[in-house]
């Protein structure tokens, strides 16, 4: 059974690379594209690792990292984070909150589909 | 009722008594000479005529009355006058003679008196030769150092220890005209002031902390304790403050100027630190436009970083998409697209950017705005010096205002100027200024000749040469530190060639009129400081019981429609000055109309000069009054008639809420305090009396400079009759017989 994957991003322009990408490398790809519409999919669609942006619009991806680690139910979904941000002072808020992993805008694809399939080999702690 | 009439009257009443008696001894003499018949007859006679005797004696007692009145008037009332005359002439100052008048003794007497007062004024002004050579170069210094401060293109204030300003500069004025509420109103005057305290504008709990920690860093024995403070005033603008501790070299004066013993050293090194904080030196910065461009300056770096990475990381994620080959074509396409989205997104923002930062770029080197027309008058002077050839102006735009570093600027225009008479030999320059989109355009015309494209460069790119003075600019550096270009032209039609200079204009073309000083041309040498103040110990007695001399006091007039508040008459204008520590402080004052909101009787137009013209669109009552409110806080109010003024001034309570509840003084009845015995007591008879020369009469703020003076010259004169403090001011003016007279 191949991993379901959720791609939370308000930038059409990398959604539809990253969706192209990780379909051919043969996940269960759907796409949110505000932290609202994310953390309802996460809840409905149960993904086992959500790609999640930064800045994005009603709730950013702090608000929805934070909100999905607090929740039981979800709480075990692998979250690697993106962002455009690279102060030190974002990754370390980021994986404060809770994120498994995280990545600076722009990144190797190469590199981002290697780190999806290490933290789907891994288990959550 | 005058005092001296009732010796006038005690004279009179004795007087009487004695022609009574004289009367009485006179009649019993003749009486005891007659026999008894004649008794008899004269008794009968006079039986019917007591009433006539009577009578004779009362008009005798007339008679004798009247002399008396003139003899009291000759001999004791002119006196008296000439007695507080004399007083006056005791506490001059400056020239002060008596009139002589009256009997030829007292004309003799007020000449003596003259002649006494003019030694008197001769050895003061030896005295004070001597004095003002031996204090001349402190008060030199001082004045330096008011001076230099004045000029600084920084806000400077010094305060004491309990935060009453005793120094402040042009600047500082201006900083704070900024933090006025209505800066039009009073220009700033009510907030800063010498004596006022820096805790109305300043959080006074931020300072106190500063001063802390100055003290702290004092007591440490720091070398230089300084605090740095960043503040929000109560208008909202960011004031960034450093503050300094002046201290009193206490220790030294104590040791003396010579050569101290050895084993001192370290007790005068332990002295040093423990110097006594007299006052802080504060450094006024508004940061609040710097604040801005930091943030704008931000938000264009993270703009660039941050939006950047998010395009590349698009830009990536496509391309590493488009390296597959077994990519379909409808999906290529999509790739494709994003390729070409993010690079236009790119480049925009890249645009953006570059046209923004120019603007910062531009502010780096220290250029100073300008009035176009003195620029091009300066080079004018200049050129015309140094190039060997007249210079004209011509077409010269006089509403533009530059941004420029004129004196590199002027440089250039000189050096190629300097190059076209010796080797273009050219007769006659011009120069034109004009406004040109957003820049102006500054251009040097000449006739003759054109010259090459490879001159024009190398004139541009050569260091300039200005006789035998070399300068490591080259004319490219001066237009690129205008942020700025220049070209050559030719004008075919008119047969004439020009270098063209675009140069910057002042962004915000009101901007330079902030720079306009403040009461220009009032003096050449402003009050802006009174050291004074380092000594003064205030708040350790009630005010009520403190000197007059070391009060703060508003003296201020105000124009009406009429002398009836109650029937509508209201203000239209109010003045005012400050009298601190016994100086009058002319800089520190407050002037303004007032629109009464109903018509001026023309009745009273003569009065006071002030037409329904002259205070249409003048802000109304409302509007002034909290300001001077706050012109007036913690001063005592002084007026001429004072309950006039206040009695307009409190039948606005209701309506705006604002209450002057501080004490009053009155110089009329301090005036009569002071003379009891002059007829007049108006302020034209005052101040004639104290050879005050009247200008600016019946304006408000020339009645209140004039009262002023006048409570300048009345202090020294209270004081000789031992009223020293605010209470016993109040309670002599209460007792004068004016004080019953109702307005």
């Amino acid at each position: 059974m191949s991993h379901k994957i959720l791609i939370a991003d308000d930038e059409p322009n990398i959604v539809v690379s990253l969706e192209y990408l990780l379909q051919r490398e043969g996940y269960e790809v759907s796409v949110a594209v505000d932290g609202e519409a994310a953390l309802a999919a996460i809840e409905s669609g149960r993904p086992d690792l959500v790609l999640l942006d930064v800045m994005m619009p009603i709730k950013s991806g702090f608000e929805v990292c934070s909100s999905v680690r607090a929740n039981p139910a979800i709480a075990h979904t692998r979250i690697l984070m993106l962002t455009a941000k690279g102060r030190d002072t974002d990754l370390a808020k980021g994986m404060a909150l809770g994120a498994d992993d995280y990545l600076t805008k722009p990144f190797a694809t190469r590199e981002l589909v290697d780190r999806v399939a290490q933290m789907l080999a891994s288990k959550r702690p | 009722m005058k005092r001296g009439d009732r010796r006038l009257w005690a004279a009179i009443a004795i007087a009487g008594l004695v022609m009574a008696l004289w009367l009485v001894l006179m009649s019993a003499i003749v009486w005891s000479t007659l026999s008894a018949a004649e008794r008899a007859a004269v008794a009968e006679v006079l039986a019917g005529r007591t009433g006539l005797v009577f009578v004779g004696w009362l008009v005798g007692l007339g008679g004798v009355s009247l002399v008396m009145r003139v003899l009291h008037r000759r001999y004791i009332a002119a006196p008296r006058r000439l007695l507080e005359e004399t007083r006056v002439v005791l506490e001059a100052r400056g020239l002060q003679r008596l009139k002589p008048r009256g009997t030829r003794e007292m004309q003799a007497l007020a000449l003596a008196v003259n002649a006494l007062a003019g030694q008197r004024d001769a050895l003061r002004s030896d005295m004070a030769t001597q004095v003002a050579q031996v204090s001349g170069h402190v008060q030199q210094e001082k004045d330096r150092l008011a001076a230099l401060m004045a000029e600084l293109d920084q806000s400077v204030l010094v305060c004491n220890l309990a935060g009453r300003i005793l120094l402040y500069n042009q600047r500082a004025r201006q900083t704070f005209r900024k933090l006025s509420a209505d800066p039009q109103l009073a220009e700033g005057a009510e907030l800063i002031g010498i004596g006022r305290s820096l805790y109305a504008v300043l959080d006074p709990e931020v300072l106190a902390h500063a001063f802390e920690r100055i003290e702290q860093a004092v007591a440490r024995g720091d070398a230089r304790p300084a605090a740095q403070l960043v503040t929000a005033s109560l208008g909202g603008q960011l004031l960034r403050v450093q503050v300094s501790p002046v201290r009193a070299r206490s220790g030294r004066a104590a040791t003396g100027d010579g050569i101290e013993p050895a084993e001192a050293a370290p007790h005068t090194q332990a002295q040093k630190q423990t110097d006594a904080i007299t006052g802080f030196v504060l450094m006024l910065d508004d940061v609040t436009a710097r604040v801005e461009a930091d943030a704008e300056r931000d938000q264009l770096l993270h703009g660039l970083t941050e939006g950047s990475r998010a395009s590349l990381a698009n830009l990536q994620a496509a391309v590493d998409m488009l390296a597959y080959p077994d990519i379909e074509p409808p999906m290529r396409e999509r790739f494709l697209a994003v390729v070409r989205d993010e690079v236009r997104s790119m480049a925009q923002r890249v645009s953006d950017l570059a046209a923004r930062s120019t603007q910062s770029l531009k502010t780096r080197w220290p250029l100073e705005d300008m009035r176009g027309a003195d620029l091009v008058a300066a080079a004018q002077r200049q050129m015309s010096a140094r190039c060997g050839c007249p210079v004209e102006l011509d077409g010269v735009d006089p509403a533009l205002w530059l941004r420029v570093d004129s004196f590199t600027l002027i440089q250039a225009l000189t050096y190629l100027g300097s190059r076209l008479v010796d080797e273009f030999n050219v007769r006659f320059l011009q120069l034109r200024l004009a406004a040109a989109g957003a820049h102006a355009q500054l251009d040097l015309v000449w006739t003759g000749q054109a010259m090459s494209n490879e001159t024009v460069m190398s004139w541009e790119m050569d260091a300039m040469r200005l006789g035998k003075q070399n300068t490591p600019l080259t004319v490219r550096d001066v237009v690129e530190r205008h942020g700025g270009e220049m070209w050559f032209e030719r004008d075919r039609v008119r047969h004439q060639a020009l270098f063209r200079f675009l140069l910057p204009l002042v962004a915000d073309a009101r901007a330079p009129m902030a720079e306009k000083s403040v009461h220009d041309g009032v003096e050449a040498r402003p009050e802006f400081y009174d050291f004074d103040l380092f000594q003064s110990s205030e708040q350790t007695r009630a005010l009520e019981d403190r000197p007059l001399l070391e009060l703060a006091f508003t003296v201020f007039d105000t124009e009406t429609t009429g002398l009836n508040p109650m029937q509508g008459d209201a203000i239209i204008q109010i003045g005012a000055v400050r009298v601190v520590h016994g100086k009058l402080l002319r800089q520190e004052r407050f002037e303004q109309l007032v629109d009464p909101c109903c018509s001026i009787p023309a009745a009273s137009i003569p009065i006071h000069g002030i037409t329904d013209e002259m205070v249409a669109g003048q802000p109304k009552i409302a509007a002034v009054l909290p300001v001077f409110h706050t012109f007036a806080r913690d001063s005592v109010l002084v007026a001429h008639n004072a309950a006039f003024d206040m009695r307009f001034l409190q039948l606005q309570e209701a309506s705006t809420g604002i209450a002057f509840l501080q004490p009053v003084l009155d110089t009329l009845l301090l005036s009569a305090v002071v003379h009891p015995h002059q007829e007049s007591h108006r302020l034209d008879a005052i101040a004639e009396r104290f050879n005050l020369p009247v200008t600016g009469r019946h304006t408000a703020l020339g009645d209140a400079l004039m009262t002023a003076e006048i409570w300048l010259r009345l202090m020294p004169l209270l004081a000789a009759q031992g009223i020293h403090t605010l209470r016993q001011a109040r309670e002599a003016a209460q007792k004068t017989y004016y004080a019953r007279l109702k307005y």
